[in-house]
């Protein structure tokens, strides 16, 4: 790649950083709340995309990692006191991580549909366990906590403020996007990207292929758990309706919507789906997604590659 | 002794309901690829326009009948104007697009008829006694009919004309093609064939537990269940399957509760992608 599309490209990424950063500072209340949830659902559908954009696999599960990530951290800042952030960050992350290994050990054996569905099952699974175990996770009320404050030990102390929670949350996603983006540039990610293009070619070359596989959806796993507990800090709450199939649901309109195989598309996908769903929803209340369905199909036939698909090359320099 | 006995008649039920569910989903998928993620929301739609109908005209039958032609027709709509541009590209866009058509469907049933459930009144009101319990007529009844409209789909396939066109394009739809059978019109046939099964399952199932707009997703996941476990594309099997799977519920559901008792097909299902995942009713493919 010639230097100045990644000159252009680093510019572009300064440009809206700063913008992200300056949001909370200008943007009215209910604005700046909805700017961080983006952000969160972007991550999920960002973790989501290593399997759907780069791998081939379509997870129909990702609510199952979100949802551990959630109760993950909920159980941490309910049974430690006093609260700690980074414990309930650790805790969400091993959750999901736990359930992350126990899924890609099994539903990697399997291809195309059949990992959708198994995916799709596991979430359900988790679904079913979470809503009926009513001692442990609360069931259909799920758990409530107060939000921990941020506290590194001999450098700062504060509550969140909403705008503080947004810079951590950006500092968050930006850091797993830079992260992701590394590893989907690496030899590892490249590997991936066979798997997606020509899996048996992949195979012949002498790649280990499933072992590759279970650590996409791992690697998968992990960042959507990471989203599930920032939703988690944001919310105050963990419920099972998060761990419900719908969640799955929207992870791949996101994805489909902004353009698949280039970690930046779902989160504009993301986002493009949020904004659309709050402007349509003022207008026709619980009933925005007929609309926002028949747009989602729409761009399924006719746009397949999502808003942001044509800039695929130029965003994976 | 006695619950077991009961718990089978129920499965039995349930299972030849959920046959004629997976019977329509297996055939789409057998003739076109397609993984109808929309095919419980039309169970869903049929059962509201059958509960409509009863309400207007009274009758079940009738209801049933106008059900059944609406859904196939709005099936048939579906496919061409959704899944058509689809054809012959990765077999993953078609979830996708059936996904939408799901999200749009349950709203609409939600626009359309409320969130309030619905019940549809049974057609035949006897009840007979099973043990201490007073079992309906019509739950045995609608398994016998279930039964009878999967018996005459096997005999459409096999004996007639257009049932050999349908078989023929799911062998090799370029041989077909090429032999002149139309097969644009044989994928809208078959999508509006599993469209009308699909209305005919909600319009029977109505009257055993009332019919809501989020029943759809149920019906989807356990279809999708059945046609998994009995071998994608597989008729056969699928009924098997179904009736295997919902006895084990059925039986799982005697010790935890019902909620739960769905785990024991989610575990049966794993297991069979794992050790067989062509099938567990299938005979071995060489």
């Amino acid at each position: 790649m010639p230097p100045r599309s990644h000159t252009a490209y680093w510019a572009w990424f300064t440009v809206i950083l700063i913008l992200l950063i300056v949001a909370p500072l200008v943007l009215p209340e209910f604005w700046r709340r909805f700017v961080t949830e983006i952000l969160i659902w972007g991550l999920l559908a960002m973790s989501s995309d290593i399997l759907i954009g780069y791998t081939g696999m379509v997870s129909f599960g990702h609510s199952a990692f979100f949802g551990l990530g959630m109760y993950g951290a909920a159980a941490a800042l309910l049974t430690v006191k006093p609260a700690n952030l980074w414990l309930a960050l650790l805790a969400g992350l091993v959750a999901a991580g736990v359930v992350g290994a126990f899924v890609a050990f099994f539903a990697t054996r399997l291809r195309e549909i059949y990992f959708s569905i198994t995916t799709l099952v596991f979430s359900q699974i988790f679904y079913v366990i979470i809503f009926t175990w009513t001692e442990v996770t609360g069931g259909e009320n799920g758990l409530t906590f107060s939000q921990p404050a941020f506290r590194i030990p001999g450098l700062v102390d504060f509550r969140f403020t909403p705008a503080s929670l947004h810079w951590f949350v950006l500092a968050v996603v930006v850091l797993s996007y830079l992260l992701l983006r590394r590893i989907t540039q690496s030899p590892f990610g490249m590997v991936l990207q066979s798997i997606k293009e020509n899996e048996p070619r992949t195979r012949a070359i002498g790649y280990h292929v499933e072992r590759y596989k279970i650590v996409a959806v791992m690697l998968s796993g992990l960042f959507a758990g990471l989203a599930g507990v920032l939703y988690a800090l944001q919310n105050k709450f963990a419920a099972p309706d998060f761990v419900f199939f719908v969640v799955s649901g929207e992870v791949v309109i996101f994805n489909v919507m902004g353009g698949m195989g280039t970690l930046v598309g779902p989160i504009a996908g993301a986002a493009f789906f949020l904004v659309l769903r709050e402007v349509v929803s003022r207008y026709l209340i619980e009933y925005y997604l007929i609309p926002v369905g028949i747009i989602f199909t729409a761009m399924v036939i006719f746009l397949p590659q999502g808003l942001l698909g044509f800039l695929k090359r130029r965003l994976n320099t | 002794m006695e619950q077991i006995i009961i718990q089978t008649v129920n499965g039995l039920v349930n299972g030849m309901i959920l046959a004629l569910v997976a019977s329509g989903l297996t055939l789409i998928f057998g003739i076109m690829d397609v993984v109808n993620f929309a095919h419980g929301d039309l169970v869903m739609l049929g059962a509201f326009v059958g509960a409509t109908t009863v309400a207007t005209t009274g009758s079940f039958w009738i209801a049933l009948v106008v059900a059944v032609l609406t859904i196939a027709i709005f099936g048939a709509l579906l496919q061409v104007t959704t899944l058509r541009p689809l054809l012959g590209r990765d077999p993953l866009t078609t979830i996708l697009a059936t996904f939408g058509m799901s999200l749009v469907l349950q709203k609409y049933a939600i626009w359309q008829w409320g969130p309030t459930a619905r019940a549809i009144r049974e057609p035949i009101s006897g009840q007979f006694t099973l043990f201490y319990l007073q079992y309906p007529w019509y739950r045995l009844g609608a398994a016998l009919f279930a039964g009878l409209i999967i018996g005459a789909l096997y005999l459409f396939l096999r004996r007639a004309t257009f049932g050999v066109w349908i078989r023929a394009s799911m062998q090799d739809r370029l041989m077909a093609q090429a032999m002149g059978i139309p097969v644009p019109l044989v994928h809208a046939v078959v999508f509006a064939i599993g469209a009308g099964m699909a209305a005919s399952s909600g319009v029977l199932f109505g009257p055993l537990a009332g019919v809501t707009h989020n029943m759809g997703f149920d019906f989807t996941l356990r279809a999708f269940i059945v046609v998994v476990v009995g071998g994608m594309g597989n008729l056969g099997g699928s009924i098997l399957a179904a009736i295997f799977i919902s006895l084990l519920e059925a039986y799982a559901s005697l010790i935890v509760t019902p909620a739960q008792a769905v785990i024991v097909s989610f575990v049966v299902l794993i297991l069979t992608l794992l050790f067989r995942p062509t099938g567990l009713f299938v005979p071995t493919p060489k």
